[in-house]
């Protein structure tokens, strides 16, 4: 078991670097070096660089050594939490990504979540009574979900909130809240306006795992451990959940490590419309302007959960399935 | 209907009505009663009739043989007795007589029920079925779930049926799998069922429906998918531990050798029906129905003249939308008799001592 999520977390670091070299070779994509561009943008602001400043961010950068040494000099900086500056916003990356990141992870987990705590009963209600009236509801529903572009539902839940409402349901925050300090209240109003976006997330994710449950656990249902089970004399229920549920969860564990960056990079239309304080509208922004260290933070960022994504659905897998556990060791 | 409150143990003569025995009235020795059993399954292209009209009595510590084609009923027949007949599938006619054992497991004869009236997840059948009447059926390779342990199992149904602890269950397990012929239970309680041979895993199951002494154990094709030596090793098995337990034994099976070797009784059942019942050696020896014959000659000899043909039986079973009107073998029945077999219904009648056939032949 431990040899096992070791040697996962050994893939890990290396898909990490890959990625980490993915994002460097994005920041290097435009023409010109980046003081270069940094001095044209001062310049366009009616700042002057001076030029022992310029030297110093050439030297900074390395700039004009070779490429391994430049990525080399960018990971240190990395490593001691310096991103880079991002040129349109004119601050440090880290200072415009900030709380943006944590509430970008905030909204995914709570769209997983939401998709998850969902999708398990539904599914295994839909299964267990095939062809009832429950069944064929969850599955319109379901394809509904699958065919209605999320920005769309969310355009419609904008508007139905606010005709039969009067609400604004967009945001993360009430207006008072937006740039409040932390604190309960504002942790209170967070949670107040997470359900709708993370819904909206969601529910293509969601519409997908009712139908992968629903096809693996009518696949488990027929097996004969099933009837074993029910031979004991156990209860209907505890019959469903500890056999055929426990064996159909496998697949549907697997697809945490996908669906987690599927939320985030799915998002960007949704948080614009919805206008969410996430990344994705950030990302949107930051390719168009080429600001290159946003846009490569942000995707080395969204890399790096889709790793650890990855790797909790693989501890998950683990922990549901002893059979994996053994073909390991 | 409403079954009497009371169930009374002797027979009351005076209470037979309707032409259907009141519930009460099973024989002082009878363990089992099936009578005039019918399992149907609605399907769109029609209805399948896999039970109809099927009846047998089993004793204690007894072993009724039931053998047919695939496809004859047999197996639905063992699940309409345990109530976990597959959706669609009901049961919508017929009594099914059980005699559980005295409440405070004691020598008295206990009192009996009608399984069919019971609700199929109710307490009352949830209680007896793993408890007094146990299965085990052919698939060993996938008879077990994949992911939890054999002892997780076995100790499930211990500790639902009986008032141990957790540790308690554990012992009892590895000593159920000891007595089943599982070599270093301690290990194997802890491993999954992949990691034990076919012949390892049906004694495992062997030990998990006998982990609460039933009165009954079903066992449905149990040797099928077994090697040869394997299933001898099974059966010798299950032969032991009937003796020491004392249990009844309902063997269900396509082959005869396998009922040769271990049945008292015989029922062979033809498209959902038993068309003859009788103690083994009159089913070798003196078989009536045309059915039981041909079964009997369709076997290979060893003492055969080389280059013999077996007689197979003529046509094959009809397809379960399609039944043959009149009596279902008739369209098969080296007897046939045209004008009645393919018009009437036969119904099982003594022709001798504990032995009824279904066939006009005989009426």
């Amino acid at each position: 078991m431990l040899t096992f999520i070791g040697r996962r977390v050994v893939l890990a670091i290396f898909t990490v670097w890959a990625i980490s070299v993915l994002a460097f070779a994005i920041i290097q994509l435009p023409p010109g070096d980046y003081v270069t561009s940094y001095i044209a943008q001062m310049a366009t602001m009616g700042s002057v660089v001076t030029d022992e400043e310029a030297q110093n961010l050439r030297i900074q950068y390395g700039l004009g050594r070779p490429i391994y040494v430049q990525y080399y000099k960018w990971v240190k900086l990395i490593a001691q939490g310096d991103f880079g500056m991002s040129m349109e916003w004119r601050r440090p990356v880290t200072e415009v990504i900030g709380e943006r990141l944590w509430l970008t992870v905030v909204v995914s987990v709570a769209a997983l979540i939401l998709t998850w705590a969902l999708a398990l009963p539904i599914g295994v209600y839909s299964a267990v009574r095939q062809y009832s009236v429950g069944d064929y509801l969850a599955t319109f529903v379901g394809f509904i979900g699958l065919a209605v572009p999320n920005f769309l539902l969310a355009l419609v839940l904008l508007y139905l909130g606010f005709v039969l409402f009067n609400a604004h349901i967009g945001g993360l925050f009430s207006p008072e809240f937006n740039d409040a300090p932390w604190s309960w209240a504002r942790v209170w109003d967070l949670l107040k306006h997470l359900p709708i976006p993370a819904l909206i997330l969601g529910l293509a994710g969601m519409a997908q795992q009712i139908r992968i449950m629903r096809a693996n656990l009518l696949d488990e249902l027929r097996k004969p451990y099933v009837v074993t089970a029910r031979s004991k004399g156990l209860p209907e229920p505890r019959v469903i959940t500890k056999y055929p549920v426990r064996v159909a969860l496998n697949p549907f564990a697997s697809t945490i490590g996908y669906t987690l960056p599927y939320i985030v990079s799915g998002s960007i239309i949704v948080s614009l419309v919805l206008g969410l304080p996430t990344v994705g509208p950030l990302l949107l922004k930051a390719l168009i302007a080429q600001d290159m260290f946003l846009a490569g933070t942000i995707v080395l960022l969204l890399g790096v959960m889709t790793v650890i994504g990855t790797l909790v659905s693989d501890v998950l897998l683990v922990w549901i399935d002893p059979r994996i556990r053994l073909e390991e060791t | 209907m409403i079954a009497p409150a009371e169930p009374a143990l002797e027979a009351d003569h005076t209470m037979v009505d309707v032409g259907r025995e009141p519930v009460t009235s099973l024989p002082r020795e009878t363990l089992l009663s099936v009578r005039n059993l019918k399992t149907y399954f609605p399907q769109d292209e029609g209805l399948v009739k896999a039970v109809d009209g099927v009846s047998f009595d089993l004793y204690p510590g007894a072993t009724l043989g039931i053998v047919g084609e695939s496809g004859c009923g047999k197996s639905v027949t063992a699940r309409s007795i345990l109530r976990i007949v597959d959706r669609p599938g009901r049961i919508v006619d017929g009594e099914i007589r059980f005699r559980r054992p005295a409440a405070d497991g004691g020598t008295g004869t206990g009192h009996v029920v009608d399984l069919v009236k019971l609700a199929p997840d109710g307490s009352e059948m949830r209680s007896i079925r793993g408890a007094e009447i146990a299965l085990i059926f052919q698939e060993p390779m996938s008879s077990f779930s994949p992911v939890h342990t054999v002892g997780n199992q076995i100790i499930e149904a211990i500790r639902l049926h009986q008032p141990v602890d957790r540790r308690g269950a554990r012992d009892k397990t590895i000593e159920m799998l000891r007595r089943v012929g599982v070599s270093s239970p301690e290990q194997r309680v802890d491993q999954l069922s992949n990691q034990l041979s076919g012949g390892l895993r049906q004694r495992a199951m062997i030990a998990m429906a006998l982990s609460c002494q039933p009165t009954l154990l079903i066992a449905d094709e149990p040797t099928t998918a077994l090697d040869v030596t394997t299933q001898t090793q099974i059966l010798e098995l299950m032969r032991q531990l009937q003796q020491e337990d004392g249990m009844a034994i309902m063997l269900i099976t396509h082959d005869l050798g396998v009922i040769a070797e271990m049945a008292t009784d015989v029922a062979v059942m033809y498209l959902g029906r038993v068309v003859e019942q009788a103690p083994v050696d009159a089913i070798f020896h003196n078989p009536r129905h045309p059915y039981t014959r041909a079964l009997l000659r369709s076997i290979p000899r060893i003492r055969s003249r080389s280059r013999e043909r077996l007689t197979p039986i003529a046509g094959s079973v009809p397809h379960p939308y399609d039944r043959p009107t009149g009596c279902p073998f008739h369209p098969r029945c080296a007897d046939f008799m045209a004008g009645k077999c393919d018009r009437l219904e036969p119904s099982l009648r003594p022709v001798g001592d504990q032995h009824a056939v279904s066939c006009f032949l005989y009426e």
